[in-house]
């Protein structure tokens, strides 16, 4: 299965036309996390910590078993663990492995300004690439699942890669490899799709009438997907959102407003070099200074 | 186990019951999941809270922890009552139809034979009638009043589904539902597996939780059959290993107990443990103690074991007490005890009752710890604040830190649950100075040695006759042992039939332990694991996976105990004729002239069915037991007490007879009884158990583990949080009559009040992984909390049913 290739489909801010020649045409990947079989075990969290090298503080308790407490630059998966209790009366133990669900139409991408610095492989995996990462976060605006985390301290953007290093060496992500109930599977997206249907037929015959499959189309499709008991409640899934969509200003901003601010950013410039031609540099005197020293020390 | 982990994957029905398999063993936990996926298997799970297992069963009911003997006696009471028993199956192979002497009687909760002031009874009434020929009578129509079947249905008919629901906690119609469900594995093509853990081992009356499952499993003929069996989730790498090799204080290796006091002359010992059978043409197994025996006295005492000196049966101590744990601290508390060496152990953090440990271990001249970390045992002398409050002035107790190797750092071999001995290779080199325990206990060993060589005393014989032919003296590999473990040949073994024949060559390895003998030409440390290196080299390090029956037999992975056998009494899984039960998941058939299939048969290879031996060939009965005759402490059926530290303060089954409120027959010390809680004082329940993030106290030394769940917390549900206004995250602070702990409130919905005998009772639970060691953030030991007392069998402490008083901390 040459699920390997790491061409590049889509690039960040750019225009040069994509590689097409070798592209996914045995399948994309996907990997699908059955929430019915997870156990919570957190299994999958230290293997990305293993395998990404990645070293989260020793944190608190907050009353929850939810550990790290939050997706961060040094954890780019973990559990989210919520109680429900359903109509009949009995409790539910709702157990989510959240991440990036790396969409088939990336918000992040569309929405990050930078050359190359949020990209899509031809077999679906959506990868940051930090080198190129200028820290705007606007990434963190364009994703419906809110998952790109700034670090702290390179302020650069980082999520799950869905180990795009071992998938492009044929092997599958840490956190399949390590799920100790097989509730984490990876192959290609419609072998996941089929293998997603024998578990809701499963969990239709244990009374789950609702289980199904959570492949959103508002982002034409993640790469990673979820069986749930309760696919017409996906919200109760530690806020797993119901309809994500790409938000529209970043829709609009990246797609028909794109070329109208490449124009304004053009004119600025032209603008500021006729002036500088014509005027000359722009100068401050002592008062301006002492004015906007004023200014920020009102800021909060 | 008596069946293994893949095995689970060909249940229909799991009941997961005292133990939580998916925190607990989540990589085990997989063939649940598989069972489910593609078996149809249901999940039930009965637990106090609403566990990581209950969030992917079919059916979750919750029960009180320590009356899970009430929640299964009601189940035996139904399935007699609606006749849901695999009849053939329970005839044929169990006691049912077994007579019993007309002196034994239960009155009130107490046995005949009680002796109050020795909290111990005499058994001798607890037996079968034996006919003029010496064997027990039987009645297989079960008609006969006294037979096992009636005792049983008389005993459990109080366990009522009333009852129950008073007792448990749990709501009728739940107790109901899983009954059903357990029910429907009464037919011969149905199987459940029971998956339980120190959710039962660690009550006041563990073994007889155990032996309740066991029953119904009977009943249901769910033993020695693909897909069931009693499948006990060991904890610890290698505590399934540590019981086979029969470390605990009174047991050699392989379930071969040590003499008594009273046992001074040798015969008498091997006679007690050489069961003639006790049904015409049975098998009794242990008739081969003999051989067994003089094979490990043998590889301990090589040439100083000889007939003359009945294999050096002076050796070995004789017994006046029980030398548990428990039984040892109080001995160090009472200043008896004056030296400890822990290997592999951090007692403070592992064993009842900090406060008592702390004053065992200040009065010890010297503690030696054997361990690859740093411990709160080897750090107990030193103030820790809150944590740890002792003055250090005080305490005059030596400790000594031999760093050990851990598990990836040697090679050797571990025994899982399903009693695999699966070999292992070295991963990496141990850091600094640490070295293997061989090692360190062979410098202790040789040292000895050398001072009763020079010194002499009172009996040095044992000590300097030891057998030691190890290559490095200092330094015996894990393959020397192993070796040794499993046997070889000290002389030429003639074939009996043909005395010119040499089927052995001495030195050579033994296949298995139908070749040792009781003459002194054998050796064997273990003698279960005879065969594990047997003489086509290391069985153990085996590693085919294929499967070629389709049902998980692979039985050329590693080695398991006894003979490479997979399901234990697996002649049960075919009918008295020898044609498999299930069609669908055979184990073994008799072909007309021998035992074959899937896996080693647990039978005599070539007995034909007809002769009417039973499957259950290490009793001498040849059936499988519901009345254990003397085997049990406290009694042959098991019976509902509360735990030392009740909720109820009386037994809701025996409430007029206050012997009968805990177990009649477990062993307290005099301080700890003033020790127990009284309901008044602290009005909660509390359970300590494990969670998947973390190993036992070893792992908050571990960082990855220490930020996924980095600070201790204790579990209480919504409404207990609203009584005492706390909100989840706040502080908490839990005591019991024995100390307190503080520890930040998870707030649940999965622990909820339950009502006992019409009372709201709130359920208290308290993770046990942190202390004042390690990387995660401080905090306190959970053993700061619980009673000193254990199961009357095998003093396995009561970790899972105390009380205490939640408050704000």
């Amino acid at each position: 299965m040459p699920l390997q290739s790491l061409d590049i489909v889509r690039r960040s801010a750019t225009t040069l036309p994509e590689p097409e020649v070798r592209g996914a045409h045995t399948g994309q990947v996907a990997k699908l996390i059955d929430t019915t079989k997870c156990i919570g075990c957190k299994a999958c969290q230290v293997a990305c910590m293993e395998w990404n090298d990645l070293r989260d503080d020793i944190g608190t308790c907050t009353g929850h078993y939810d550990n790290p407490h939050d997706l961060s630059e040094h954890s780019w998966t973990l559990m989210r663990f919520f109680e429900y209790e359903n109509p009949k009366g009995d409790l539910e133990w709702l157990i989510r492995k959240d991440g990036c669900m790396h969409c088939e139409d990336p918000g992040c991408l569309k929405a990050c300004p930078s050359p190359g610095a949020i990209v899509q492989y031809a077999n679906g995996i959506v990868d940051f690439q930090e080198e190129n990462c200028i820290g705007c976060g606007y990434c963190v605006t364009g994703c419906p699942f809110d998952v790109p985390r700034i670090s702290k301290s390179d302020k650069k953007a980082y999520k799950c890669t869905l180990c795009s290093d071992r998938v492009a060496v044929g092997l599958e992500p840490a956190c399949v490899k390590t799920c100790p109930t097989g509730a984490i599977v990876f192959g290609t997206k419609e072998d996941m799709k089929q293998h997603a249907e024998e578990r809701i037929e499963d969990l239709k015959s244990r009374g789950f009438d609702q289980a199904g499959l959570y492949d959103p189309a508002g982002v034409s499709g993640t790469h990673v997907m979820y069986v749930l008991h309760h696919a017409d409640q996906p919200g109760l899934y530690s806020g797993l959102p119901e309809n994500p969509k790409i938000s529209p200003t970043v829709r609009l901003w990246k797609g028909a407003a794109k070329p109208l601010a490449l124009f304004a950013m053009a004119a600025t410039a032209a603008v500021g070099f006729l002036h500088y031609i014509g005027i000359g540099p722009n100068e401050t005197d002592e008062g301006d200074e002492e004015a906007a020293r004023r200014e920020s020390e009102k800021a909060p | 186990m008596t069946n293994h982990w893949v095995d689970i994957k060909n249940a229909d029905l799991i009941l997961i019951m005292g133990g939580n398999a998916a925190e607990a063993h989540p990589c085990g936990f997989k063939w649940v999941t598989e069972a489910k996926a593609h078996n149809k298997a249901r999940l039930i799970v009965v637990d106090p809270r609403f566990t990581r297992s209950a969030s992917v069963a079919d059916y979750y009911a919750p029960i009180r922890p320590g009356t899970d003997i009430t929640f299964l006696g009601g189940l035996i009471n139904y399935l007699l009552t609606n006749d849901k028993i695999q009849r053939d199956y329970v005839v044929n192979y169990t006691d049912l139809p077994f007579i019993v002497k007309e002196e034994f009687a239960f009155t009130d909760g107490i046995y005949s034979g009680y002796n109050a002031d020795k909290r111990s009874y005499d058994k001798s009434s607890w037996d079968y009638e034996l006919g003029a020929d010496g064997y027990a009578k039987v009645d297989p129509t079960l008609q006969h009043p006294r037979c096992v079947y009636n005792l049983l249905k008389q005993h459990y008919a109080r366990y009522v589904p009333e009852m129950v629901e008073r007792v448990c906690g749990t709501p009728k119609d739940k107790i109901l539902h899983v009954w059903e469900m357990i029910a429907t594995t009464a037919t011969p093509t149905r199987a459940m597996t029971i998956m339980y853990a120190l959710g039962w081992t660690q009550h006041s009356i563990g073994s007889q939780m155990i032996r309740t499952g066991a029953m119904v499993q009977l009943l249901l003929g769910n033993i020695g059959v693909s897909g069931g069996g009693m499948n006990a989730l060991r904890g610890h790498s290698n505590i399934q290993g540590l019981t086979d090799l029969g470390l605990l204080s009174n047991q050699l290796p392989a379930y071969i107990s040590l003499p008594s006091q009273g046992e001074q002359e040798y015969a008498k010992y091997l006679a007690a443990r050489t069961l003639k059978p006790l049904r015409p043409n049975q098998l009794s197994y242990w008739q081969n103690t003999p051989k067994f025996f003089v094979s490990f006295m043998k590889t301990w005492w090589g040439d100083a074991a000889t007939e003359q000196n009945n294999w050096a049966y002076d050796y070995l101590p004789k017994l006046d007490k029980l030398y548990d744990m428990l039984q040892v601290y109080e001995l160090m508390h009472q200043g008896k005890m004056n030296g400890y060496l822990a290997q592999g152990f951090n007692p403070l953090a592992a064993a009842p009752n900090k406060a008592k440990l702390t004053s065992g271990f200040s009065k010890l001249k010297f503690l030696v710890i054997m361990d690859p970390l740093a411990t709160e045992t080897s750090e107990f002398w030193r103030n820790y604040g809150e944590l740890n409050d002792v003055d250090s002035s005080k305490i005059q107790t030596e400790v000594f830190r031999l760093p050990t190797t851990c598990f990836a750092e040697e090679n050797g071999t571990l025994v899982n649950s399903a009693r695999w001995l699966q070999w292992h290779w070295k991963g990496a080199n141990p850091p600094g100075e640490a070295r293997s325990d061989l090692e360190i206990m062979a410098g202790i060993f040789t040292r000895m040695r050398a001072m009763y060589a020079k010194d002499g005393g009172a009996f040095p014989d044992p000590i300097l006759n030891l057998t030691w032919k190890y290559a490095q003296v200092q330094s015996p590999s894990p393959e020397e042992l192993a070796k040794e473990y499993s046997g070889s040949a000290l002389k030429d073994l003639a074939d009996p039939k043909d005395p010119t024949k040499i089927t052995r060559k001495a030195g050579e390895q033994l296949a298995g332990f139908a070749e040792l003998r009781d003459d002194g030409s054998t050796q064997s440390g273990c003698w279960i694991f005879c065969g594990a290196w047997g003489p086509a080299g290391n069985l153990m390090a085996r590693r085919d996976n294929s499967d070629p029956t389709g049902i998980g037999q692979t039985l050329n992975w590693a080695w398991s105990w006894p003979a490479n056998r997979r399901v234990l009494y697996n002649r049960a899984s075919c009918d008295p004729a020898g044609k498999p039960y299930n069609p669908n998941r055979k184990l073994i058939a008799w072909n007309g002239t021998a035992w074959g299939g899937a896996d080693v048969p647990d039978f005599k290879a070539d007995e034909n069915p007809a002769g009417g031996m039973g499957p259950f060939i290490m009793n001498p009965e040849g059936v499988a037991r519901f009345f254990a005759r003397s085997n049990m402490a406290e009694g042959p059926f098991p019976e509902h007490y509360e735990p030392f530290d009740t909720p109820l303060g009386y037994n809701p089954l025996n409430p007029h007879q206050p012997l009968a409120t805990s177990n009649p027959a477990a062993r307290v010390f005099a301080g700890d009884r003033e020790a127990f809680g009284t309901a008044a004082q602290f009005p909660h329940v509390a359970t300590t158990y494990r969670l998947t993030e973390h190993f036992h106290y070893w792992t908050k030394h571990a960082r990855l583990n220490a930020i996924i769940q980095p600070e201790q917390f204790v579990e209480i549900g919504e409404a207990l949080a609203k009584d005492i206004g706390i909100a989840t995250g706040e502080r908490v602070k839990v005591s019991s009559n024995r100390g307190y702990i503080k520890a930040v409130a998870m707030v649940t919905k999965r622990i909820r009040p339950l009502t006992v005998d019409g009372k709201t009772l709130h359920i208290v639970g308290v993770p046990i992984h942190w202390g004042f060691m390690g990387l995660a953030k401080p905090g306190f030991l959970a053993n700061t909390l619980t009673p000193v007392v254990g199961d009357a069998n095998s003093q396995t402490p009561e970790f899972k049913a105390f009380l205490v008083k939640v408050e704000k901390a």
